[in-house]
């Protein structure tokens, strides 16, 4: 069987472990509430970057909105929640499918743009879709919204994973090769029979729906949400991360997500040294090393393949 | 029958005419240059036959559809592969991923059992795999499947072209100037090459060359254009002797 072969089975081992040792730690009391926090919020990270990935590094579409479909799973899966009093799978869900929804609707028209003006339009519509919920009273308007908080560290780990799982495997079939040939040469797709229009749609609501359920994960985990949480400096952090880790690469986005969470987490304390640490990081790696941590090369988890010499056929 | 009939085709950007009421009948099987100096509009003639432009006036049949106004990757699929002037390969992609993706459009399987990995999945891979191999084995290519499209030499870089547009499984080949930068050793190998998978894979080819002994050599019927109209059509021995196509080459006092 291809799908348990020895790589799989290293990686899945390593996971149960990680999630097991963050779960025993948190449970002696060794981890801390704020830790606990940071290491839920990498997770939350490292869905939205991944999918803007999936977008941007991937399919090449330089789209800015991802702040805007995180809202729209925010709020619909807190609706389901508080209003309808319905689980917190079902309001996840619905939040993914809504924001995916979204993903197309807006993806329609503005994936006809390219590059600068795709960026301005996404840009735009993200804020739209703030401002929307801004001024929608039935979901608390400016106040904000209260959510009871469910979400606990198996939730968000195991969700975290299960996103990842999806959008690579995605990446790795054709229907995502046909959105990397799209990055790679627009006019070539179009001549080998790829409609891009088609691919371009589909790779941004897959994206818009992970972006939702990140947002959903976030609004019951955090008691509370507000319109300026999704503003567009958001939808820009996200950006950051994946080409800090480097556009293409899922594990980049991973690790990407991981340093901006963390570094942000451990810099809380200095606020104003916060933003110039990021500044100079971010400089500093657009002249050392351009294309971001990883490039577009993925982490190889070969050393878990006990094998010198094994065949490649996992995951990255 | 013609497999491809085209009737008054015109073209112009802004007043600028770049092709104007041609004419072109291609039989199934045929082998065909098209030939003129530059700015001849050549390219334009492919780029309006696969729908990257909309025709201004004039219509195209292939295989007895109207072909006018559909979008590229609809002609495609319609069977008209075709390789570009300046090579436009998937660079950061490898070489087997290049032709993969020209094998898209005849996936066995869909999005969600590839995001499932359900059984199909592998089945279909393996399968676009192996197909992918064997267009790269007739191009001598297959050594290099794993390397990036970008680290190949010139001249294989050309040869993936024409394996990617052979994997889209056309029954028309467009070839846009396949000997450009080629030695004439390299020249000859892919007359021979060109020649061979059309009687191989059954097809008719179309091809835009400079290079005259390979164009003389290859093709059955030429057609010539200049300044976006067809000036002369026959065999190759017709069109060496006619004198509009030397006045088209050389000017009007070599006459």
């Amino acid at each position: 069987m291809k799908l348990l072969n020895k790589k799989n089975a290293g990686i899945l081992l390593s996971l149960i472990v990680v999630y097991g040792l963050v779960q025993v730690l948190f449970n002696n009391g060794i981890l801390n509430q704020y830790y606990m926090m940071t290491l839920i919020l990498v997770c939350i990270y490292i869905i939205l970057s991944v999918s803007q990935n999936l977008i941007t590094g991937f399919t090449g579409q330089l789209a800015i909105g991802h702040a805007g479909f995180m809202a729209i799973g925010a709020y619909m899966s807190a609706m389901i929640v508080v209003k309808f009093q319905g689980s917190l799978l079902l309001g996840l869900v619905f939040g993914a499918i809504i924001a995916g929804f979204a993903g197309i609707l807006i993806g329609l028209p503005t994936l006809r743009l390219r590059g600068d003006y795709l960026a301005i339009a996404t840009l735009g519509l993200g804020e739209i879709l703030r401002i929307v919920f801004l001024n929608m009273d039935y979901l608390g308007g400016a106040t904000g919204l209260s959510v009871p908080k469910t979400i606990d560290w198996t939730w968000a780990f195991w969700l975290m994973v299960i996103s990842v799982l999806i959008i690579s495997n995605f990446i790795n079939s054709s229907h995502g090769r046909a959105c990397i040939s799209i990055r790679e040469n627009e006019i070539a797709a179009e001549a080998m029979g790829i409609n891009t229009t088609k691919y371009k749609v589909m790779a941004f609501a897959i994206g818009a729906a992970f972006a939702g359920l990140a947002g959903g994960i976030y609004a019951n985990y955090m008691y509370f949400i507000q319109p300026t949480t999704f503003s567009f400096l958001k939808s820009f952090e996200i950006l950051v991360m994946v080409v800090l880790g480097g556009l293409g690469s899922t594990t980049g986005a991973i690790i990407g997500a991981a340093v901006m969470t963390i570094g942000s987490a451990l810099l809380a304390d200095y606020p104003e040294m916060r933003m110039l640490v990021i500044a100079v990081l971010l400089i500093a790696l657009m002249i050392f090393r351009p294309n971001g941590i990883m490039g577009n090369k993925e982490l190889k988890f070969n050393f878990l393949n006990f094998k010198k010499k094994g065949d490649e056929n996992g995951t990255t | 029958m013609a497999l491809l009939k085209v009737e008054s085709l015109s073209k112009s950007f802004s007043g600028l005419k770049a092709v104007s009421n041609l004419d072109m009948e291609i039989n199934k099987g045929q082998l065909v240059g098209l030939i003129g100096p530059n700015g001849a509009g050549k390219t334009t003639v492919f780029n309006l036959l696969t729908g990257v432009y909309t025709p201004t006036d004039g219509t195209i049949i292939f295989q007895d559809k109207k072909m006018n106004g559909l979008p590229p990757y609809k002609v495609s699929s319609q069977g008209i592969g075709r390789t570009f002037q300046n090579i436009r390969l998937f660079d950061d992609l490898t070489v087997l991923e290049n032709v993969k993706i020209a094998y898209h459009q005849h996936v066995s399987y869909n999005t969600l059992s590839g995001i499932l990995r359900l059984p199909n999945y592998f089945k279909g891979e393996a399968e676009m795999e192996e197909k992918s191999m064997q267009f790269l084995k007739i191009f001598d290519l297959d050594k290099n499947a794993d390397e990036l499209a970008k680290n190949l030499p010139y001249g294989q870089q050309r040869r993936l072209e024409i394996a990617r547009a052979l994997a889209t499984k056309p029954s028309l080949l467009l070839l846009d100037e396949p000997a450009a930068g080629m030695n004439p050793q390299e020249t000859h190998s892919l007359m021979e090459l060109i020649r061979w998978i059309r009687d191989e894979f059954d097809l008719t080819i179309l091809l835009i060359e400079h290079d005259m002994p390979l164009v003389m050599g290859v093709c059955e019927h030429i057609y010539v254009l200049d300044y976006g109209m067809v000036i002369a059509h026959g065999t190759p021995d017709e069109i060496k002797n006619n004198p509009r196509v030397i006045e088209a080459y050389l000017g009007e006092e070599a006459i």
